[in-house]
């Protein structure tokens, strides 16, 4: 078998948005600790096509970018964000090849152009600015979720980055409204490929701080 | 680069700051993201309280899947990416990769990379004055087997000095990437060498500021794991934090049921 599925055999591929249920913590392990990924990792994680999460052949796509600002408005030079999200049928994508390896040379082979894998990883430029150009999220889970790392940042930062987002999103409704906006991307333009903004203010007054998740 | 105060603190004053944090995080196993003695904390730690999602979007539970087209059998072999072997003490690092209810993460993909025996990253912005290697990288990938277990092959990376105050010594340690069966698993974080003097000077590995937690960042010297005339060898098991889908087939049920027993 080529591909890899987590998914035990006896649970078919879901048609519709899938049905899961939350393992219970139980008195498992302690959790290892985090610790920041550094400044060094340039030349380890970063990867060919990273931001390029639609394939190549997709009709319709929408391109996310914007940049990564520390608690002084400066631009993080060093940061890394990665993003997952379901595909536009609603179903999260279990397919692997987002790291592709040519096997003859061992070098990097990047996406193979037609699988979309819901993930992507970029580091930010000297500027702090990164762009992902994926596919749209559904509308009953219509954000693309970012991971951000960063030298000085000791456990990574979890967001969503809504494009488009229903009035009534559970989240967005639970928060302030200055707040909320910082989850909300900006239609920068485009239709059938639409450019959205959506800047990561680490650290910053009350409404101008992006909000992060912590998932329990 | 911006520092963040107008003049460089010495070690002692930075270790005065640790003292002051040492065991504040009541047990937590992650470090507080504003941790003052290592500096470059001060503007990259969120003000406000993270905003706690209790019922994460089946996406959110999930993650991305690696495989057999994105890692080759080479890629945990740090020592054999190039024509010639690289210097330093040749070592294996294996462990076994677990979620928080001590099941194995099988088949995901594990990374590292770390600096040269002489403490020197092959990487642009590195400025410490020690050599380079021709012959070492310092970045590896793999797969995690079915039982969660990993391997590496590499070579004992050294300390090395960074700015964040006078005298400034990281102890030696290889950076780990994390894969869980969810996004929300994600795990990025250091690996150290046990017995190392320098640990007590780290404020990155002291941020973690309980000693039991900042233990399991530790891995254990086991002589059985030595290869005879080849390499020494360490363990080290990583548990990952965070909620994780189970694929059900009474999923709605069994979802409100088991989010109950979680409260
Ligand atoms: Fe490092």
């Amino acid at each position: 078998m080529s591909t890899v599925d987590r998914r035990p055999s006896t649970v078919p591929a879901p048609a519709s948005a899938p049905s899961t249920s939350v393992s219970a913590p139980a008195s498992g392990p302690a959790p290892t600790p985090s610790q920041t990924v550094g400044p060094f990792f340039g030349h380890a994680l970063p990867l060919t096509g990273g931001g390029d999460v639609a394939p190549r052949s997709a009709p319709e796509t929408v391109t996310l970018h914007g940049r990564v600002l520390d608690g002084r408005g400066e631009p993080v030079p060093d940061a890394l964000l990665e993003f997952w999200q379901a595909g536009p049928d609603g179903r999260p994508p279990a397919a692997p090849g987002s790291m592709r390896r040519d096997h003859s040379t061992g070098r990097d082979a990047g996406r193979d152009g037609v699988t979309f894998t819901g993930w992507g990883r970029v580091p930010t430029d000297a500027d702090g600015h990164y762009t992902v150009r994926t596919l749209r999220p559904p509308a009953a889970a219509p954000y693309v979720g970012v991971l951000l790392f960063a030298r000085g940042l000791l456990h990574h930062l979890y967001t969503r980055a809504y494009l488009d987002p229903a009035a009534d999103d559970a989240l967005l409704a639970s928060l302030p409204g200055e707040r909320r906006a910082t989850l909300v991307a900006t239609h920068e333009g485009g239709e059938a490929h639409r450019v959205y903004r959506f800047d990561l203010r680490i650290q910053g007054d009350d409404a101008q701080e992006t909000v992060f998740l912590d998932f329990r | 680069m911006a520092d963040t105060q107008p003049t460089t603190p010495d070690q002692k004053s930075i270790d005065a700051a640790m003292a002051a944090l040492a065991g504040s995080g009541n047990g937590a196993a992650h470090p507080s993201r504003a941790y003052p003695p290592y500096r470059s904390t001060a503007l990259r730690h969120p003000r406000q309280r993270l905003v706690v999602v209790e019922d994460p979007e089946a996406v959110e539970l999930t993650g991305p899947v690696f495989g057999v087209t994105d890692v080759t059998a080479l890629d945990s072999d740090l020592t054999r990416q190039h024509t010639g072997e690289p210097i330093g003490e040749r070592i294996t690092v294996s462990g076994r990769v677990l979620d928080r209810a001590g099941r194995p993460v099988r088949q995901q993909l594990v990374e590292i990379w770390q600096a040269n025996a002489a403490g020197r990253y092959a990487h642009q912005r590195e400025q410490h004055p020690a050599p380079l290697d021709p012959h070492f990288t310092g970045a590896g990938r793999c797969l995690t087997d079915d039982q969660g277990r990993y391997s590496f092959t590499t070579v004992k990376p050294g300390p090395y000095p960074w700015g964040n105050h006078l005298n400034a010594w990281r102890p030696a340690h290889i950076h780990f990437s994390v894969f869980g069966t969810a996004f929300t698993q994600r795990l990025v974080t250091q690996m150290y060498f046990p017995g190392d003097p320098l640990f007590g000077y780290d404020p990155i590995m002291q941020s973690v500021t309980d000693a039991a937690a900042r233990e399991r960042l530790v891995a254990a010297y086991v002589h059985d794991l030595s290869e005879s005339e080849f390499s020494l060898g360490f363990q080290w098991d990583i548990v990952l934090d965070g909620p994780a889908a189970t694929w059900t087939e009474n999923a709605e049920d069994s979802r409100n049921t088991e989010q109950g027993e979680n409260r």
